[in-house]
């Protein structure tokens, strides 16, 4: 959903492809990308740059400062490069409190530079921010003064007059270059649905604009219009997050459906689970359960919206299973929660979780599950009813509780029982 | 924006891309609050014109449906509300040509997953010209008592429980279309109910934000406080805090932001809303919680203390004498739809039609109660289809296998007999597929086709009371009735036809008793010593077999194989082959292009 972050491989190789295409630009440069399966003599095949020229090498999954944490490698030939990222493939690195494994490389040619510019765009609610410097490169935060910024509106064309004052401070003869680089990447950005992109930095080689370091974002929601533009482009987990195979499979299955998955594991041992519908009440829920102190016992982030009885009997059993995984005779809390529904019917809904409960009766028991649901809505009266109904069969206590009670008052209920 | 009022008691609106219950729940609410007019005036179908039925309170009315966003908009022109139920892919371009559109001042757009950039072509367009832009990714809104988009607010008892039919105090605004029915709800508990309440939608970017909306609410008189649901993520809610620090706002507005869970989570997480998003610390809950606070807004330490603190708001504004108090009304009572009454056991309402032998409700359709993937997955044929739809049970395979077998032998017996001439004659006519198939079934009857019932019935009744084969032709004879199934035109005694020998190799064979074929043997062999063309004809031989099924797999009773017999399934076997035959010849002649047929002169004997 909506902006996601792409690698710099694939930044790099769309802004290429279109740059020639928008404003016939012909960017030399040359990229190639290492995973676990790259077969380096394959690679080298296809990309014969490779053992003609001086390479750079470094990770290519979107955290930044990779300079300054010693991830980059710069002048090696290609047997040091295969070197280097055999050393580092699958290493557990922590970058700003995130860990994580490294999986992704960029390699590329090594370009001795004197000129490093700043170039960013950044798509707000009016218009575009572009911001440029002279003095990019690794300690640009150190010179974010220096980063000039021009605000372009919705329905204003990027100009060389518009751009003069942006990079006033350039000498005059590479004014031209610099400005026809600048909005021909900003036709990119427009006609590929981009939402950000940042080089730092950009230099000159042989006077032509040439990025050594790119980010992109793109606006996922604008993926019906590009598939042919963007062909089969990746949108990597932010780094850090490697789901486990419960949330892969929620997000994948959230791929196929015009309804809305979300599952997020926070803690296997925790003891109050999620199964909150609707992206308002869910992230309340949430709140709700920190601000009384238990965010360590939270065991799940959930969020549905519309799900087919199925979908939701697939979402219930893989937060029953997480939920029911480690037990240890404690009382835990089930949170069937969601805010007074416009229209999703809270009966049809409930015969998906009712489904997944019945599946998981011995679970549900072993781990000392009790159930608090609060729903309000289209016949919610039947729904509830049925949640009622449901823990008596099973054995299972259940409190179900309608519009007339506050929203999060399960959440006190389920911290009280447990 | 800013300005005040969106909508009045008398606002109406286009619908685009027509869907019934949201119109429904529009004229419910209309009806609810004692509306006059209904407030969709026209709904907007591409492709489609005529007129839609749905209910004003008990009546039923037409609502115009037009084809293009032009014609209902000249049609209409007090209509400037246009509300857009377009898919994501369509919804930017069709709300840009309604923006266009000098009668429409605000539209509400419903869709999620409307491109960052369309978007923002139109909120460029809306605030150049004017206009308003609700969404999208959002439910809509309401003004209570006067006029409600699409389906905000839920069910009607949910807008009563709510008083949503007669305005309250209290303009309430957020991202979530879910939470701001849920604190439609809380408002009305602790306050005297809503003004207007506007939910933006939960992109990155909205058409309009919520201090659009605490702007514009400020200038309605009606309004005496605000409420502001704000969600982590984008930086709207500063525009509040400037506006707030800038005094342009001077009714207490009570806020809170959610998300402050953001924090639980290490690495950055997209919660359910696009713009939800755990950004840089300006973008947190708790930052913007913090803003709002010290701009001077009523902030509560959390979701679970947000009534407490608008209760308190909005006694303050009671004991100051600022609350004119509400004159309440009781709604009229709105007849519910027969759907939802049956469905909560209320009433009940017999049925006009009973099937038996099908189900298409659930996962899949069922044949006979066998599901679809069964019957592909276990290699059924035509025959076992037939089977489950006409016997309503799985026969064994043999018996599949032999109607399918017959099937094929009676598919299509060249140009020249009535039924294919008919079908050809009507092809070459220039009719289409089903005209011309149609025109040589109806043809089939006693005369061509319809033997192979008869023989099943004349032979079943001659056997089962025990008639010699003399008895049963010579009192057909004395009745003055063919025996059907016995002769050909061309098959001899000495010249079988091919067809009813391999029938009859099949059943011995197959079938576990075949005493009805041999019966029918029996009287072709005295047929025979009448007349050599008087054979066992492919016709005699299915009836004759098909009483040997029905007996011999045991899985008829008596009764059941009478009224087989009876009401015509051997008629049937013969219109369902022959149907592939006479399609053959309507693509045969059209693949030909054959003219207009027209019989000879020369061959009609013109006489008096």
């Amino acid at each position: 959903m909506a902006r996601k972050k792409i690698r710099e491989y694939d930044s790099k190789s769309l802004l290429k492809q279109n740059l020639k295409r928008l404003a016939n630009i012909e960017l030399p440069i040359c990229s190639a990308q290492v995973t676990k399966s790259t077969d380096f003599t394959e690679l080298l095949d296809k990309e014969k740059w490779l053992s003609a020229r001086r390479l750079v090498v470094k990770p290519d999954m979107l955290f930044g400062k990779r300079g300054k944490s010693g991830l980059v490698a710069l002048n090696l030939d290609f047997a040091e490069v295969i070197q280097f990222v055999k050393k580092r493939l699958g290493q557990e690195i922590e970058i700003e409190g995130c860990k994580g494994p490294i999986t992704t490389f960029i390699i590329e040619p090594f370009i001795p530079h004197k000129e490093e510019y700043y170039f960013a765009i950044d798509s707000e609610r009016l218009g575009c921010t572009i911001s440029f410097s002279e003095c990019g490169g690794v300690e640009i935060e150190e010179y974010w003064d220096k980063v000039n910024s021009i605000f372009l509106p919705t329905d204003s064309p990027l100009t060389n007059e518009t751009i003069a004052p942006l990079i006033a401070g350039l000498p005059l003869e590479i004014h031209g270059k610099i400005s026809d680089f600048m909005k021909g990447v900003f036709a990119v950005f427009q006609d590929l649905d981009f939402s950000f992109i940042e080089m730092n930095p950009f230099t000159l080689v042989d006077g032509e604009p040439y990025p050594l370091d790119m980010r992109g974002e793109v606006d996922e929601n604008a993926g019906f219009k590009n598939e042919e533009k963007w062909g089969n482009l990746e949108f990597p987990h932010p780094f850090g997050r490697i789901p486990s195979p419960e949330e892969s499979f929620i997000h994948d299955l959230n791929e196929k459906t015009s309804a809305s998955l979300k599952f997020t594991l926070l803690n296997p041992k925790g003891r109050i689970w999620n199964m909150i519908a609707g992206g308002g009440a869910s992230l309340i829920y949430t709140d709700t359960v920190g601000d009384l102190g238990y965010a360590a016992e939270l065991g799940n982030y959930t969020e549905y919206g519309g799900p087919s009885e199925e979908e939701m009997l697939k979402l219930a059993r893989v937060i029953l299973d997480c939920a029911t995984a480690n037990p240890d005779g404690r009382k835990r809390a089930l949170l069937v929660g969601g805010n007074i529904a416009n229209l999703t019917d809270v009966g049809a809904t409930f015969d998906g979780i009712i489904r997944a409960l019945k599946e998981k009766k011995s679970e549900l028991r072993e781990a000392n599950i009790h159930i608090y649901v609060r729903r309000g809505g289209p016949n919610y009266q039947t729904g509830l009813a049925k949640m009622q109904a449901v823990g008596e069969e099973l054995g299972v206590p259940v409190e179900v509780y309608g519009p007339e009670a506050i929203m999060t008052g399960i959440c006190n209920r389920a911290i009280e029982g447990i | 924006m800013a300005t005040g009022q969106l909508f009045s008691r008398t606002t109406q609106a286009l619908f685009y891309n027509y869907k019934q219950l949201p119109i429904q729940r529009m004229l419910d609410f209309d009806f609810l609050c004692g509306r006059e007019t209904p407030s969709v005036a026209g709904i907007i179908n591409p492709g489609a014109e005529g007129f839609q039925k749905l209910f004003f309170g008990q009546e039923e009315i037409a609502i115009p449906v037009h084809s293009t966003i032009e014609a209902a908009c000249a049609a209409h022109p007090t209509a400037d509300v246009f509300i857009n139920f377009a898919s994501f892919r369509s919804a930017a371009a069709s709300s840009m040509a309604a923006l266009k559109q000098p009668t429409i001042r605000v539209v509400a757009i419903i869709a999620e997953g409307v491109p960052e950039s369309d978007t923002k072509q139109l909120i460029t367009y809306a605030r150049s010209n004017n206009k308003v832009v609700i969404g999208p990714a959002t439910v809509g809104g309401i003004q209570a008592g006067a006029f409600k988009i699409g389906d905000t607010a839920g069910t009607i008892d949910n807008i009563i429980q709510c008083k949503l039919y007669r305005p309250g105090s209290v303009g309430f605004v957020s991202k979530s279309g879910g939470m701001s029915n849920e604190m439609y709800n809380t408002i009305a508990r602790v306050t005297d109910g809503i003004y207007e309440g506007i939910a933006i939608g939960g992109d990155v970017f909205p058409g309009s934000t919520l201090s659009d909306h605490v702007l514009r609410f400020n200038n309605i008189p009606q309004v005496k406080m605000m409420v502001v649901l704000g969600e982590l993520g984008g930086r709207d809610e500063y525009s509040l805090v400037e506006a707030l620090k800038q005094g342009k706002v001077n009714k207490p507005v009570v806020a809170w932001v959610s998300g402050t869970c953001a924090r639980l989570f290490k690495s950055e997480v997209q919660f359910g809303h696009a713009g939800a998003k755990s950004g840089g610390e300006m973008e947190s809950a708790q930052a913007k919680n913090q803003a709002l606070r010290e701009a001077g807004a009523v902030v509560p330490t959390s979701y679970e203390a947000f009534e407490a603190v608008i209760k308190e708001t909005f006694e303050k504004l009671v004991e100051e004498g600022k609350i004119t108090p509400v004159k309440e009304v009781k709604p009229p009572q709105i007849p519910e739809d027969l759907n939802t009454a049956i469905k909560s056991g209320k009433v009940r309402a017999p049925t006009h039609i009973i099937s038996t032998i099908s189900d298409d409700r659930g996962e899949e359709p069922c044949y006979a109660g066998v599901p679809m993937s069964s019957i592909v997955e276990q290699g059924y044929g035509v025959g076992d289809v037939i089977s489950l739809l006409w016997f309503k049970r799985s026969l064994p395979r043999y018996c599949t296998h032999f109607i399918e077998i017959c099937i094929m032998l009676c598919a299509d017996h060249g140009p020249c007999v009535s039924g294919a001439h008919n079908t050809i004659v009507t092809a070459r006519a220039g009719k289409d597929l089903v005209s011309s198939l149609v025109s040589g079934l109806l043809t089939i009857g006693p005369r061509f086709g319809g033997a192979i019932d008869d023989a099943a019935r004349y032979f079943k009744d001659a056997y089962d009371r025990g008639l010699t084969p003399y008895e049963f032709v010579e009192g057909m004879k004395k009745k003055g009735i063919r025996v059907p199934g016995i002769g050909h035109r061309i098959k001899r005694g000495d010249n079988r036809d091919k067809r009813v020998e391999l029938l009859q190799r099949f059943a011995h064979t197959h079938f576990p008793s075949v005493k009805y074929m041999e019966y029918a043997v029996q009287v072709e062999t005295y047929t025979l010593s009448k007349a050599n063309n008087l054979v066992l004809n492919v016709d005699g031989a299915i009836g004759s077999l098909f009483l040997d099924l029905l007996a011999g797999s045991g899985m008829f009773s008596k009764q059941e194989i009478d009224e087989i017999v009876e009401i015509g399934y051997l008629n049937g076997l013969f219109v369902l082959a022959r149907s592939i035959g006479l399609i053959g010849h309507t693509f045969d002649q059209k693949r030909l292009k054959q003219p207009l047929y027209r019989h000879p002169w020369e061959d009609v004997l013109y006489t008096k």
